[in-house]
């Protein structure tokens, strides 16, 4: 059972970049895959201030500057370069390995005798049911804040750039700032995820970030294949539903580790799952029609 | 009022495709005036409204909206003049948000959009309103997404939503060719009406020669980035719709 529950707690750690993929690639209909680099990047800076003793809560606000500055680098090399998307995620990626790698001074920061978020508060008494009341109120504030944005003015003008360019710069608004605004919020999340999970795992890892980025388009897929059966528009539902994904993701992982799968086929099998997921609508709908 | 001046604009320049889209065109357009522009594919229509939406920079020449230069303005700061209503329906609305955040961003057009909710009850009632006027039975679908009403609704939503802020100057490139006829008449109608009512000054660009004939208050025909001819009120009211279609011989 502890082995699911894990697998629970690491699905909360992961809404916070889900969140951050819907943002960039459903909203602001760009493939960011800074993620890898900014997911990272939360990791390495939270990893090394908690061996140098720094409190958890100072380390937080730094983490989110340090994404969103990483995703607005992003933002404004495809908007103000007019470099491809896909392209200026792949360069600051790549380019925050370097950062990464002088951050953290070398490659591995275990975390043994450090404090974290989950040891800060005591809420129940076993130390897992303790991390997940932690991260649920954690992830409730996040998505009550992302779900206010998207309901004011400032979130419909977001939602309408990545939907019709033309028409939001008409309606007087500036859609490179909004691009870039909206990556660097995408990539705060995604560090946020990066702090969370260095804390819960008790250690930073420079390949940490390695294909994350799947993880998050995956819960983002999972959440997107049931927003369309039920053809849902309710911003706090579909919050809720990318939620829903990111904790399914890790728990369909924790199940292909169970039945016996060899760990060294589980990128394998993420692809191939997060594969199916896409497919399977279209395949059932080739039927119907 | 909007004074244009000797605008010139020239794409792919020294390429083997340059195409000089407008020649050096000079043009008063007078509060309040409904202009109509015709002219053949390629004649620079478009690329002149563009020039003053902003979507294209000129070369040469200026722009002045209300004593405002806004030659080198970008299209999103015109926003506080001008309105746009563009020949693809999906163009002028978002369709994957409701027909009510449509029209809460129209209504912030000139302002900047804030951390609030401005979608209120007293919103949603004027909108409500605002789109009864319209006849289509529209006014209890305001929740439902933009995608999923035809093009003629859109149209004819996207004009209304052009006047829920302050507008002086209204921007009409075909907004009917992709439309039916009937859809057409509607969405025509409903442009001349909110033009007359909000005293607004607008620019009509149409390939259909009976509303050519039917709107405005003055015609000019363009040719090669050039006007060719200009029919002031008077002029055009005692054009013949033969004339007209003359033009095109």
């Amino acid at each position: 059972m502890d082995f699911y529950l894990t697998a629970l707690l690491q699905g909360l750690c992961f809404s916070a970049m889900a969140l951050g993929i819907y943002i960039s690639m459903k909203i602001f209909n760009i493939p960011d895959i800074t993620t890898n680099g900014s997911y990272t990047l939360g990791g390495a800076i939270t990893g090394i201030m908690l061996t140098q003793h720094q409190s958890t809560y100072v380390i937080l606000p730094i983490v989110v500057f340090a994404g969103a500055v990483a995703g607005a680098l992003t933002g404004i090399i495809t908007t103000k370069l007019r470099v491809n998307a896909l392209l200026a995620g792949i360069l600051v990626m790549t380019a925050l390995h370097s950062v990464n790698l002088i951050i953290m001074g070398r490659s591995n920061l275990p975390l043994i005798s450090t404090s974290s978020l989950f040891a800060m508060l005591h809420i129940a008494t076993d130390s897992n049911h303790n991390t997940f009341w932690i991260l649920s109120v954690f992830v409730i504030i996040i998505t009550g804040m992302i779900g206010y944005l998207l309901k004011t003015d400032f979130g419909i003008a977001m939602r309408a750039t990545g939907n019709s360019e033309s028409m939001i710069r008409a309606l007087g608004v500036d859609t490179d700032r909004m691009k870039i605004i909206g990556l660097a919020l995408a990539n705060a999340l995604t560090a946020l995820s990066g702090y969370l999970i260095v804390q819960f795992q008790a250690f930073a890892d420079i390949n940490m970030g390695e294909a994350i980025v799947i993880i998050g388009l995956g819960s983002v897929i999972i959440a997107e294949s049931f927003i369309n059966w039920f053809s849902i528009t309710n911003v706090w539902i579909i919050l809720i539903l990318v939620l829903i994904g990111a904790i399914l993701f890790q728990l369909v992982l924790a199940v292909t580790l169970a039945v016996g799968v060899d760990p060294n086929l589980l990128s394998l099998a993420t692809s191939a799952f997060v594969l199916l997921i896409v497919t399977l609508p279209r395949l059932s709908f080739n039927k119907a029609s | 009022m909007i004074a244009i001046n000797d605008i010139h604009k020239v794409f792919n320049k020294g390429k083997a495709n340059q195409v000089n889209a407008v020649n050096g065109i000079t043009l008063q357009i007078k509060n309040e005036e409904f202009l109509v522009i015709v002219g053949s594919n390629g004649s620079g229509k478009t690329t002149l409204l563009n020039l003053v939406a902003g979507s294209v920079l000129p070369d040469k020449g200026s722009i002045i909206i209300d004593d405002n230069d806004v030659t080198k303005l970008a299209d999103y700061k015109r926003g506080q003049w001008i309105a746009r209503v563009f020949q693809n329906p999906m163009s002028g609305t978002a369709s994957d948000l409701s027909i009510l955040d449509n029209f809460r961003l129209a209504a912030i057009r000139t302002s900047p959009k804030g951390l609030s909710i401005g979608i209120n009850d007293k919103f949603k009632r004027e909108v409500k309103d605002k789109i009864a006027t319209l006849g289509m039975g529209l006014e209890n679908k305001t929740e439902q997404s933009m995608g999923t009403l035809s093009g003629g609704q859109r149209q004819a939503l996207t004009l209304l939503m052009s006047v829920m802020d302050s507008c002086k100057v209204l921007l009409l490139d075909e907004p009917t060719a992709a439309l039916d006829p009937r859809s057409a008449d509607i969405v025509m109608r409903t442009a001349d009406k909110l033009i007359s009512d909000f005293k607004l000054t607008a620019i009509l660009i149409t390939h259909n020669l009976k509303d050519a004939y039917n709107y405005g208050t003055r015609i000019i025909q363009m040719a090669e980035g050039l006007v060719i001819n200009d029919l002031g009120h008077d002029q055009k009211a005692a054009l013949k719709q033969n004339d007209l279609f003359d033009w095109f011989a």
